[in-house]
């Protein structure tokens, strides 16, 4: 397999374009400007379309509307300009438009730092906009990862008619690493799926011969809106069989890492080197925060864990809320925590077994 | 016998206007039909509606429609047309939506000079939510967020798209009609099907904007709404053409 | 087996280029994981520049480790600030041109080359980094000359005068590198 040496963001945005992406909206902020950039090179290439909207909201609304004609259309920002996108995304789940976004987060709350952190991970699994939707939140490890989960994200995009997250940050989007892309989707192809999509599609319909398409991002009936409500909730319920995990040496573990998309990967090479000093450590590393993979949890041997370590580059910790829920009190659940554009050092993971493991 | 005129097929035909009497929405929707059945894009066309009594005649068209988040349409519109090209899209926004909340998406669409309509129907108020002041409500007009009238020392004057977009290099056609006489209902039919025949022939971004009345928050009744509207609404906002770049 | 290399610099020196040259080469002729990451900051221009390059057998985990293996330092303000990185017994090499400060510690393998002079007198300031690349290259041996050529000559310009220019540069640079190796 022919290994390309490529940076986050571009591996994100070839695989969006192989995957069959044909439109791309977004607004400059660091650390995603590789993402925009790449796609105005590269969509004009494949007989797409990139514009540079006024803002955040309004690149979210143009891929909205994009999205709508069946076209498979993302865009992508940073921590803060993502809050702005909340709009469109909210109405994105609502009216059922498929699409798909990158978070490469930086520090927050507010402007926070340019750095890399992982602090928006309940705006991505619970609250991505008004309205309680959900949607399936990918948070990749590695640029190989980042380009295969962008690349299926389109697929589950359009087959829930939802919005779907690539939860990243700023280390993520930033570095090179080796990456075999997925396959090019022929234009033959591309354009047939856009064709499968036409019934429901805005692009025109003839009145007088079928139904016409009606996207709508809320309904005048009180009743069809909580039946909407009940089909997206059955939609979500729908997920459990999507959730996706790496289970790291769990099987005679002591002490259970949890950590996802950075940090992941570098409390994976803890846990390798850990091993190598005997510790019995292990990990479980979501790789769709949402849905959350709770069954992972299950499989540990709860006599024999002394502790589940939640490692993230978020202060107050986040992901550790979901942790508990899965772990239901099995045993007790401890962080090792970074934030403010830190990006957390294998070191400090491998103190905090360590010193788990001799308590 | 001939039938000479009918219900536009633009407008399905078991529904019960429930807008508020004297409104000209319906007039809108229908000129609006009536224009996409003669140029006969009604099978290829796709209406962006935005948030407020605009987006109310999405019950009543029989046509392809989204709604945008709110000032968002042509942002949405651009969209829309940029990944399907040969679907005709409109977006079709009140005062509040176009000129206020979404007053950026309106002026960068038109700057990218975007191959879309834009029907503006600017009647001075907010109607939805009830009577709030608008960036185009006229000077010493009482609204519910302006109770002692639209003060210029505290809000400003009223904002004139067609005058401000005419600032703009890209945007083609820029016209302010009206809807009250049967003449200037006609007159606007023209202007609305001079914006979609622009995009047909891949011109670029047409604007037309619709001066109408809101008997309800006017707190006027539709006679003295039509008055009101003649009196001041067009003195404050003139009609005409202030750009046609198609013209022969 | 993971190699952990740092190198820094002022901005312009080629620093990134030098790390991100290694790193594809690693990509484009072994079968190993690497990861390159940039460090990166609010301005465009001047100040310092440094990456991280990690080699390893197994996939990387940390894109930026505490403590190098190999430090590459191309200006004086670089050396106070990251001297402290590099482990014991792990290679420092300085760009003694410009770096006139002593090093502060007898505990690593030091590796001194006058590239920005080697660039000056080659004719173009720019190559300093490709220069370097070689003297790593001559000092350590963790990838063939032929390949770490063929992806410098690959990425970087496609100009016949500049294909000659590099050449020499990482010639002279591999030179200085055995040389020091042989001591």
């Amino acid at each position: 397999m022919k290994r390309t040496f490529m940076k986050g963001c571009e591996a994100i945005a070839e695989a969006a374009v192989r995957s069959g992406c044909r439109f791309f909206a977004g607004y400059p902020i660091t650390p995603q400007n590789e993402i925009p950039e790449y796609f105005a090179r590269r969509l004009p290439e494949v007989g797409g379309q990139f514009v540079q909207g006024e803002s955040e909201v309004a690149s979210i609304s143009m891929v909205y509307g994009a999205a709508q004609t069946g076209t498979r259309a993302m865009t992508s920002s940073s921590s803060c300009g993502i809050s702005l996108k909340s709009e469109g995304i909210s109405y994105c789940a609502s009216a059922h438009v498929p699409i798909v976004y990158a978070n490469i987060s930086r520090g927050g709350p507010g402007v926070g730092t340019i750095q890399p952190a992982q602090q928006d991970y309940f705006q991505a699994t619970k609250a991505s906009g008004n309205g309680g939707f959900r949607m399936m939140v990918f948070a990749p490890s590695t640029v190989q990862e980042a380009a295969d989960m962008t690349y299926a994200a389109f697929d589950y995009a359009q087959r829930d008619r939802n919005p779907v997250l690539i939860l990243a940050d700023g280390v993520l989007g930033a570095i090179i690493e080796p990456v075999v892309l997925p396959p090019m989707r022929p234009d033959e192809e591309v354009s047939a799926m856009k064709k499968a999509q036409r019934s429901w599609a805005l692009v025109g319909h003839d009145p007088a011969k079928e139904p016409r398409s009606f996207i709508e991002p809320g309904h005048w009936s009180i009743q069809e809106q909580e039946q909407s409500c009940k089909d997206n909730a059955a939609l979500y319920d729908s997920w459990e069989k999507d959730a996706q995990e790496e289970s790291l040496m769990i099987d005679d573990a002591e002490i259970v890492i949890a950590a996802y998309g950075i940090s992941g990967r570098i409390a994976r090479s803890a846990v390798s080197l850990l091993r190598k000093d005997g510790v019995k450590v292990g990990m479980i590393r979501p790789k769709t925060v949402s849905p959350f993979p709770e069954k992972a949890f299950d499989k540990l041997n709860y006599k024999r864990v002394k502790a589940i370590l939640d490692v993230e580059m978020s202060i107050p910790a986040q992901m550790v809320y979901d942790v508990r829920l899965a772990v239901k009190d099995r045993c007790p659940i401890e962080t090792c925590l970074r934030s403010g554009g830190e990006v957390i050092r294998r070191e400090e993971i491998i103190a905090s077994v360590r010193a788990l493991s001799k308590a | 016998m001939e039938k000479v005129y009918g219900r536009t097929a633009a407008i399905q035909k078991d529904m019960v206007s429930s807008l508020c009497p004297g409104c000209m929405h319906s007039t809108m929707f229908k000129l609006i039909g009536e224009v996409l059945e003669k140029l006969d894009i009604l099978s290829r066309t796709a209406s962006v509606f935005g948030i407020g009594c605009c987006g109310l005649g999405m019950q009543y068209i029989t046509y392809d429609n989204v709604t945008a988040p709110h000032g968002r349409a042509c942002a949405v519109a651009t969209g829309v047309k940029r990944s399907t090209p040969e679907t005709i899209v409109y977006t079709y926004q009140g005062d509040g939506d176009l000129a206020s909340i979404g007053l950026g998406e309106t002026i960068s669409a038109a700057n990218r000079g975007e191959n879309i309509t834009v029907i503006f129907v600017n009647n001075g108020i907010y109607g939805m939510t009830g009577g709030q002041m608008a960036p185009t409500t006229l000077v010493g007009m009482k609204a519910s967020t302006a109770p002692g009238g639209r003060n210029p020392k505290e809000h400003g004057y009223p904002l004139h798209m067609c005058e401000i977009l005419n600032q703009l290099t890209a945007p083609v056609y820029l016209e302010r009609c009206t809807c009250n006489t049967p003449a200037n209902v006609i007159k606007t039919r023209k202007a609305i099907e001079k914006a979609f025949q622009n995009q047909i022939q891949g011109a670029g971004f047409s604007m037309v904007e619709v001066v109408t009345s809101c008997p309800t928050n006017w707190g006027l009744d539709p006679i003295e709404s039509l008055k009101f509207l003649e009196e001041k609404m067009l003195t404050e906002f003139p009609l005409g053409v202030y750009r046609d770049r198609q013209e022969a | 087996m993971e190699r952990n290399i740092m190198v820094a610099g002022f901005g312009g020196q080629g620093v990134m280029v030098m790390g991100k040259l290694l790193s594809n080469a690693v990509c484009d002729s072994t079968t190993q994981n690497v990861t390159f990451f940039p460090s990166y900051g609010a301005e465009q221009r001047g100040g310092t520049a440094n990456c991280y390059v990690v080699i390893s057998d197994e996939p990387v985990g940390s894109p930026m480790s505490d403590t190098v293996d190999d430090l590459v330092i191309m200006n004086g303000p670089s050396l106070n600030k990251f001297l402290g990185k590099l482990k014991p017994g792990g290679i420092l090499f300085i760009n003694n041109t410009i770096v006139k400060d002593a090093v502060s510690r007898d505990d690593v393998a030091i590796v001194k080359a006058p590239v920005t002079d080697i660039s000056l007198e080659l004719g173009n300031p720019k190559v300093l980094n490709v220069i370097m690349l070689g003297v790593y290259i001559g000092y350590t041996g963790i990838l063939s000359e032929e390949l770490m050529l063929a992806t410098i000559l690959g990425q970087l310009g496609k100009k016949a005068s500049l294909l000659e220019l590099n050449k020499t540069a990482f010639a002279r640079g591999l030179e200085i590198g055995k040389a020091a190796k042989g001591k």
